[in-house]
């Protein structure tokens, strides 16, 4: 079994998995409690036209994919702003949007089309150099933000018009906290792909909130969950031979329904 | 004297509904202001429109005679209970030191025993100072509610907005709320106070104002009965301070 840890895909899998595992503890908590789940889910399936223009112009498909949450990021912001009363609109809008874009794209492609069941399902086995330094880069932005303001963020998650009464710059950190959650979606694809990331990136925040109360004890908590949920999806995945990102997102809301079974159940006997 | 508050011609749109129109207020400094008012007649909007918490057409909104974005350090709010997230997994404490973030951004921010002590304080003002390690999912409405007036007085605010302080909160509560609101109102603090509790607001409060889309009534708490149709948009009863009929009327309102 350690002699697999020897090859190099294995290492650099291993390593996408601490440096995802670090950002769902974090950014999962943050739209947990800021409710933002399904915004968040829709800025990943939007990436997908960013992977898309990636292979159609030769560059790293990651890029395109960083380039296209992040637009969508800032524009469902706008909307919801604004008053207008069906942001969820302009979600499911971006949403199927940005995966028609890329399939576009690639249908522009010369040739065969490439597989690009990577960037939809996730392959971890297949984190290349490139990949592993852009991860490494956007968990390091993360972290810091999130650690240097971390009473900001507290507060602001917490009750966003008295932050802003009090005199916190509320409009950066909202800003922010989209930058942020367009990083994670990128963070996460090579891992569980576009589709399945929501998983990855909410279901340890969410058993952790099962457990306990406290904000920065709960994304501790969350990190060490997402890191358990990820290596035994991936010990399954290689024993059974299944796809890597489908076992560790099953394994992931599996683990939250028997913590929130558990939990209920204490609850009745207490 | 001194003005805490003055408002002229305030007009308040969500899409197209007119919320509150032609809004014009002065309030002295030291007044306890009641604000009543039915449902959906634009208190709470008022009260965020001179927080700047909304999108507002006006003329003018001076705080002690200086606009808002000047004075911030002065006027505190405390906002109608429902409208926080009680799930979020934050200490009583720690809600009331985030009042003490005062800049923009506060990096690698550490609080300073001054900021516990004032914390501590006023935790002790709305009597939950044993409570300060709990999370306030763990709260009930009457000691959330109180922790939610002890966040807005730490730092002793000139003006106190709040909006409905005594919904859904016990009558122990509510009497400890009534009491800090008189004490500040005392020692100097400007105080305006959203509530539905039309019965108790006339016998705490200095001046009542009465809004539905507009400014019905401003003036001496003891109200009279024309004010409370006209807010109403039909005749009701009411058990309150000074107005003396206690039974229904003949409805003469049309439609």
């Amino acid at each position: 079994m350690l002699n697999i840890l020897n090859y190099q895909f294995i290492q650099h899998a291993l390593i996408a998995i601490i440096l995802s595992s670090i950002v769902c503890g974090i950014i999962g908590t943050i739209i947990i409690e800021k409710k933002l789940i399904l915004m968040s889910s829709g800025i990943a399936h939007t990436a997908y036209g960013g992977v898309g223009l990636g292979y159609l112009f030769n560059f790293n498909p990651l890029i395109g994919a960083l380039i296209f949450s992040l637009i969508s990021a800032l524009s469902i912001k706008k909307v919801r702003n604004s008053n207008f009363k069906h942001s969820e609109i302009i979600i499911a809008l971006f949403w199927s949007l940005g995966m028609a874009l890329g399939i576009l794209f690639i249908s522009f492609m010369d040739g065969y089309p490439p597989n690009m069941n990577s960037y939809l399902f996730g392959n971890i086995l297949s984190v290349d150099s490139f990949d592993l330094i852009s991860i490494t880069i956007l968990t390091i932005v993360v972290l810091l933000i999130l650690t240097i303001f971390f009473e900001d963020w507290k507060i602001y998650l917490f009750d966003e018009e008295m932050a802003k009464i009090n005199g916190l710059n509320t409009s950066f950190l909202e800003y922010t906290l989209l930058i942020l959650i367009a990083f994670s979606v990128v963070i996460l694809i090579r891992i569980s792909g576009i589709i399945m990331l929501i998983t990855l990136l909410c279901a340890p925040s969410a058993t952790a909130s099962l457990i306990n109360e406290k904000l920065n004890s709960r994304m501790i908590i969350a990190i060490l969950i997402s890191l358990f949920n990820s290596l035994v999806g991936l010990y399954i995945s290689y024993v059974f031979d299944i796809a890597s990102g489908a076992s560790i997102v099953i394994f992931s809301a599996l683990i939250y329904f028997i913590v929130f079974n558990f939990t209920k159940l204490l609850k009745k006997n207490s | 004297m001194e003005k805490a508050l003055v408002v002229k011609n305030l007009n308040v749109k969500y899409g197209n509904t007119i919320a509150i129109k032609n809004i014009n207020m002065e309030i002295e400094s030291g007044d306890f202001l009641g604000i009543i008012g039915p449902n959906g007649g634009g208190k709470t909007t008022l009260l965020k429109a001179i927080l700047n918490l909304i999108d507002y057409e006006c003329d003018q909104i001076l705080i002690f005679n200086k606009p808002l974005k000047h004075i911030k350090k002065k006027i505190s709010y405390v906002p109608q209970i429902s409208k926080v997230d009680r799930t979020y997994p934050i200490s009583v404490l720690e809600v009331v030191l985030g009042s003490k973030l005062k800049k923009a951004l506060n990096p690698f921010y550490k609080f300073t025993k001054d900021d516990i002590n004032s914390s501590l304080e006023a935790l002790k003002k709305v009597d939950i100072l044993d409570l300060k390690d709990r999370q306030i999912q763990k709260l009930s409405g009457g000691e959330f509610q109180r922790l939610l007036i002890a966040r807005a007085i730490v730092d002793n605010p000139k003006l106190l907005l709040l909006d409905e302080p005594t919904a859904n909160v016990d009558p122990n509560s509510r009497n400890i709320i009534y009491n800090l609101l008189d004490s500040l109102n005392k020692q100097g603090t400007t105080i305006i106070m959203v509530s539905h509790d039309t019965m108790a607001i006339s016998s705490k409060v200095k001046n009542i104002a009465c809004i539905n889309g507009d400014l019905i009534y401003h003036g001496g708490a003891k109200i009279n009965k024309n004010v409370l149709d006209k807010m109403y948009g039909c005749p009701i009863d009411l058990l309150a301070h000074g107005i003396p009929h206690r039974v229904f009327r003949d409805h003469n309102h049309q439609g």
